[in-house]
């Protein structure tokens, strides 16, 4: 029902269960607030979004007050609503003073200068001055982990940071205590909060409280150039915004994106910044003698050449690794097409998805947004929490709305949210087909890619396969059957077809000495047998480039513009903030230099010539930000793969959650959290 | 003065037995069951007629507030007591819980069956530890009496529990005690939702004051109507004044709504010390309300319009007496420390508010101030009051706003004073 309301004059009509405070702002008016956050609980208690009602004695806190409860007035005619009516303004003011008696007037010290809400604030509905003569309440700073810097004189009590941790991030270990004006948020035993998301906190903080310790006093936010790019660290596609200052990243932070990651991002997506700028392949290496020398990329590229030249095509092989984009993984799949080479596989864990059976049998159908409809989630083989957090949230979101059923076969571990543990051995999955469908409206199946990497993978996901047909997990107009990837370049890689070709090798095969040239786009995650001649192409160096015997430096997902498809199949492109560092190239125009240097030249000169290419061949690469839904046939396909299954346990393939690629493991936070969080689970096993 | 035969609380000062026993020799639980024959809207009919106002502070009609309760709704109706006494003045409810339980417990009873409730929690203050076990005592009683509990003999099914606080005055606040009841912390909620509509454990529930609470049987038994006559219009019934401070002997007493309060103090607490030119003001309600001057003193009656009408409030009718010797700003001054340290931090106003309002008093008691301030305080209380979650806000400002609309000059005297002193001091 439509409720109607004269805000400042204006008429405006509502629906029912909007607030006050976004009906006003609706009707084009400014409602300040601090407390307020539309992806949090309602706790109206920083009362700043003080509005005058007509009929009401007192001032009414916006955020809180529903219009239904506003009924009309005797007469029948709309209520009015006044937002900056002397009532308004004063109780605004007066509650923009007392905020101020207790914050100190550290500005050019704090961090949050130049993004904070308080200063923002002060500056548009604040007076000038303060009348207040006492002494300013001095609060001890907390320690509530290693990523997030306290100031707590700062804080302005709005417990936004409470609400995130124990609502979105399902970790209820930051609280206030005390009372009154000695009221302070603390985390009880000033234990650090390890959660994969805590740095969010630190985004919704109105004022400097919490801070982002790795990069305390680094930068200032109005000399920072700004980036809106995407996420690599998992398969999520998270939206990030990528700050830099000349030609150095300074931070990652969180865009909005309702789709995929709603506003958060992971501690890894954020912290690892520091890694970008370290182990860095600057220029390209050769190995001369057995030790790798400094060279240039004419020596390099015709050191590759040459070899690929002199090599038969059978013994020629290509991995692509974890943070390809698209555009590489095509050039190199077209470089190695032309030397007639079907030795190509982007899987490097090996995992048992076969692009062949059809897109549904490899992608994320129901979307991370399904999830919200979904009515019983059954967690296959994954954790979700630490493959990919954001996602998890997803799900935590829905638990906490109620009415959703739970139930994992895998690892019994933390996920923050209650569930039904049904088995550790795939062999569990043998219940569920004989089952009659389920009762639930919306099922889902997500099944983790990673647990799919050992011999009997395909025989797994046949079984799931069944079992989801059996559950009822395919209805019309729902696919609640889902591969949670961990690795950006996995999806575009299937969708690309970055897969053995006739009688070709898989990565495995080449990887143990299967084959004599090996072209390694940065797989880091993959032992490569003695014998072989590698040559890596990637940006850090990590354990590709160790073992390489020539080194081309590429540039990480900061640098290049690739696409990237997350798990749920959406198409997605970074955006270059900065250039590679040193001589290292993007990596498409590496492949295209060493294609002419083989005689065998690519046939585009430009990104948007390449991508032309790219989209003639996989159209759905073109559809950016969209979501194509996958024919669900290729389930049905899958099932018949079903067989004989192992009882051997099913793993997630993340065991160190902060240290997952190249760019991680080069990172010192990221380092220091794996650490911190080694130690604490000692402790915990210790104690147990 | 008020008849004995009209008093509901016959044994306020413990002389006879609280036992079950004796309370009903006293006429307690006699007829109950004709009562809850008569059905669920005759009793809430009879509370409305009876013009029954909260005892616990604000004064609003008991029996609307029941009324408010849904008829028919899937979720549990739950009535809680508010016994969480901590109003600085205020000491009646303790002398019903440790005196007359049994009244508290048939008027629960009777309640909750008005609103369909089965279940009913009476939230006692933490320093309540005697209070309680007599409390518990009685409850224990009527349960092995068949008075309540399950399959008892009045035909409604009827579960009584205790709980008890853990000190906090902001408990007393009625969504804050349901937080607190529930295992939270004692913060108040926002409004609305009301708690009639979403209230403990998210069902619908009434919170009464232990006063309303306990006169509810004697009003059905002897009817709305003798309970209407007695008091004035729109203030009937008897009420329980406690009045301490300056007065010869300091007592609680069951008196008509509307007595003077020169009558109340010189006939029940023996006068004020000094006699009454020695009175200098009267906080009329318990701490939170503003003070009442001597001048206004002389013919003031004790009910809630009257109290209004001189901005003063009648509260819980806990009368604090105060005679010539007091240091009035000091006293207000006790006061503003005891809401600053008592303000639960939730929501701005309040958690700064009152200690900056206190910080300024403190100077002003000793004179170290200036005259500018009197006005800065002022505003800063209207600053407070209505800006907040629950009445907190009010409660800390009101105190002050007495203050400086009734004793202005005392503080400018002491400003000079001081300032004064050390003018000299410095020639």
């Amino acid at each position: 029902m439509a409720r109607k309301l004269i805000v400042d004059g204006v008429d405006i009509e509502v629906e029912d269960g909007t607030t006050l405070m976004h009906a006003c702002e609706a009707a084009g008016a400014e409602i300040p607030r601090f407390c307020y956050h539309e992806r949090l609980s309602i706790a109206g208690n920083c009362r700043m979004c003080l509005v005058e009602v007509e009929g009401s004695p007192k001032p009414i806190a916006s955020c809180a007050m529903l219009v239904n409860d506003l009924p009309p007035n005797r007469d029948g005619s709309p209520k009015k609503v006044f937002t900056t009516s002397k009532v308004a303004r004063k109780a605004r003011e007066g509650v923009m003073e007392f905020l101020l008696l207790n914050h100190p007037l550290d500005c050019p010290i704090c961090d949050q200068g130049g993004e904070c809400d308080l200063q923002d604030q002060a500056m548009a509905f604040g007076v000038g001055g303060s009348r207040y003569e006492e002494n300013k309440r001095a609060v001890e700073d907390k320690y509530i982990g290693p990523l997030i810097k306290t100031v707590m004189t700062r804080c302005i009590h709005c417990t936004r940071c409470v609400r995130y941790m124990t609502e979105i991030a399902g970790v209820e270990e930051l609280g206030l205590i005390g009372r009154g004006e000695d009221a302070e948020i603390t985390t009880y035993l000033e234990k650090g909060i390890l959660t994969e998301m805590s740095a969010n906190a630190v985004d919704l903080c109105p004022v400097g409280a919490l801070t982002h310790r790795p990069w305390a006093h680094n930068a200032r936010p109005w000399e920072l150039k700004k980036t809106e790019s995407v996420d690599v660290m998992d398969a999520v596609g998270s939206a990030i915004r990528v700050d830099t200052r000349g030609r150095e990243v300074m931070r990652i932070l969180p865009r909005n994106n309702d789709a995929v990651n709603e506003e958060w991002i992971s501690d890894k997506t954020r912290h690892v910044v520091d890694g970008l700028k370290t182990q860095r392949l600057d220029r390209p290496y050769v190995r001369r003698n057995g030790r790798l020398v400094p060279a240039t990329w004419a020596e390099a590229l015709d050191a590759v050449a040459q070899r690929l030249k002199s090599t038969i095509p059978a013994k020629i092989g290509a991995i692509a690794g974890d943070l390809a984009g698209a555009e590489e993984m095509f050039a190199l799949k077209e470089l190695m097409a032309g030397l007639g080479v079907a030795n190509l596989d982007c899987r490097q864990a090996g995992e048992a998805l076969d692009p062949a059976l059809g897109r549904a049998s490899y992608l994320f159908n129901s979307t991370i947004e399904g999830i919200e409809a979904a009515d019983e989630i059954m967690i296959i083989g994954a954790n979700p929490r630490l493959e990919a957090p954001v996602l998890n949230a997803r799900i935590r979101k829905r638990a906490r709305q109620g009415g959703l059923l739970v139930g994992v076969i895998g690892e019994a571990v933390d996920l923050g949210y209650a569930y039904n543990h049904l088995g550790v051995s795939p062999a569990a999955l043998q219940q569920f087909i004989e089952h009659a469908p389920a009762a639930k409206e919306r099922p889902m199946f997500i099944i983790g890619a990673g647990s799919l990497a050992r011999p009997d993978g395909a025989a797994i996901l046949g079984l799931a396969a069944k079992a989801a047909q059996a559950l009822g997990v395919l209805k019309d107009g729902w696919n609640g059957f889902n591969i949670l990837h961990t690795a950006a370049a996995r999806v575009a890689g299937l969708d690309l077809g970055f897969v053995p070709g006739a009688k070709g090798l898989t990565a495995a095969q080449m990887a143990s000495g299967g084959v004599d040239v090996l072209f390694n786009l940065g797989a880091d995650e993959i032992d490569i047998a003695p014998g072989a001649f590698v040559i890596y192409q990637g940006s850090h160096g990590d354990r590709g480039a160790h073992r390489a015997d020539v080194i081309l430096p590429g540039a990480a997902y900061t640098e290049k513009s690739a696409t990237y498809v997350n798990t749920e199949g959406r198409a997605q492109q970074t955006v270059r903030a900065v250039f590679p560092p040193g001589e290292a190239r993007e990596d498409w125009t590496i492949l295209r230099a060493l294609s002419a240097e083989i005689g065998r030249a690519l046939p585009f000169d430009t990104l948007e010539q390449l991508r032309a290419k790219l989209y003639a061949a996989v159209p759905q690469l073109a559809a950016l930000n969209t979501v194509t839904p996958a024919d669900a046939g290729a389930i049905a396909a899958l099932a018949k793969q079903a067989g004989a299954v192992r009882d051997e346990p099913m793993r997630t393939s993340v065991q160190d959650f902060y240290l997952t690629n190249p760019i991680a493991r080069a990172s010192q936070v990221m380092a220091e959290l794996s650490a911190l969080r080694h130690a604490s689970t000692k402790m915990l096993s210790a104690a147990e | 003065m008020l008849a004995d035969a009209d008093r509901i609380f016959t044994n306020l000062y413990g002389f006879h037995d609280s036992g079950l026993k004796a309370a009903m020799k006293r006429g307690q639980w006699d007829g109950t069951k004709l009562l809850i024959d008569q059905g669920h809207d005759w009793i809430i009919n009879e509370v409305k007629q009876s013009g029954l106002r909260g005892r616990g502070g604000a004064g609003f009609p008991t029996g609307l507030k029941w009324s408010f309760m849904p008829k028919a709704d899937p979720r549990p109706s739950y009535l809680v007591i508010n016994a969480d006494e901590s109003e600085p003045g205020s000491c009646k409810d303790r002398e019903i819980l440790r005196n007359d339980p049994q009244l508290l417990i048939e008027g629960a009873l009777l309640a909750s069956f008005a609103m369909r409730a089965h279940t009913c929690y009476i939230y006692l203050r933490g320093e309540y530890i005697r209070e309680r076990e007599a409390l518990q005592r009685a409850v224990d009683e009527a349960y092995a009496a068949k008075l309540i509990g399950k399959n008892n003999i009045h035909g409604w099914d009827f579960d009584l529990y205790l709980h008890h606080g853990a000190g906090a005055y902001i408990c007393g606040e009625e969504t804050a005690l349901l937080e607190s009841l529930e295992g939270k912390k004692g913060q108040p909620r926002l409004k609305p939702p009301f708690p009639a509509n979403v209230g403990l454990y998210g069902a619908p529930t009434t919170i009464n004051n232990v006063e309303s609470i306990a006169v509810v049987p004697d009003i059905l038994r002897r009817g709305a109507k003798w309970f209407e006559a007695l008091g004035k219009p729109n203030n009937s019934g008897t009420k329980l004044f406690q009045i301490s401070g300056h007065v010869n002997k300091p007592c609680v007493v069951e008196e008509e709504m509307g007595i003077p309060l020169r009558q109340l103090i010189e006939e029940h607490a023996g006068g004020v010390r000094g006699g009454w030119n020695n009175l200098m003001a009267v906080i009329p309600g318990g701490s939170s309300v503003p003070l009442v001057p001597e001048e206004l003193c002389q013919d003031l009656t004790m009910d809630f319009d009257a109290l209004l009408k001189v901005k003063s409030g009648l509260g819980t009718a806990a009368l604090i007496v105060m005679d010539k010797s007091t240091d009035i700003v000091r006293a207000i001054a006790r006061i503003s420390y005891f809401y600053k340290h008592e303000s639960c931090g939730q929501c701005t106003p309040c958690r700064e508010g009152t200690g900056w309002m206190w910080r300024v008093l403190e100077r002003m008691a000793e004179g170290r101030a200036e005259k500018r301030e009197i006005d800065l305080l002022f505003d800063v209380t209207k600053q407070v009051e209505g800006h907040t979650i629950c009445a907190l806000g009010d409660a800390a400002a009101w105190p002050v706003q007495g203050l400086i609309r009734h004793f202005r000059g005392e503080i400018e005297k002491r400003i000079d004073t001081y300032h004064s002193g050390h003018k000299q001091a410095a020639e």
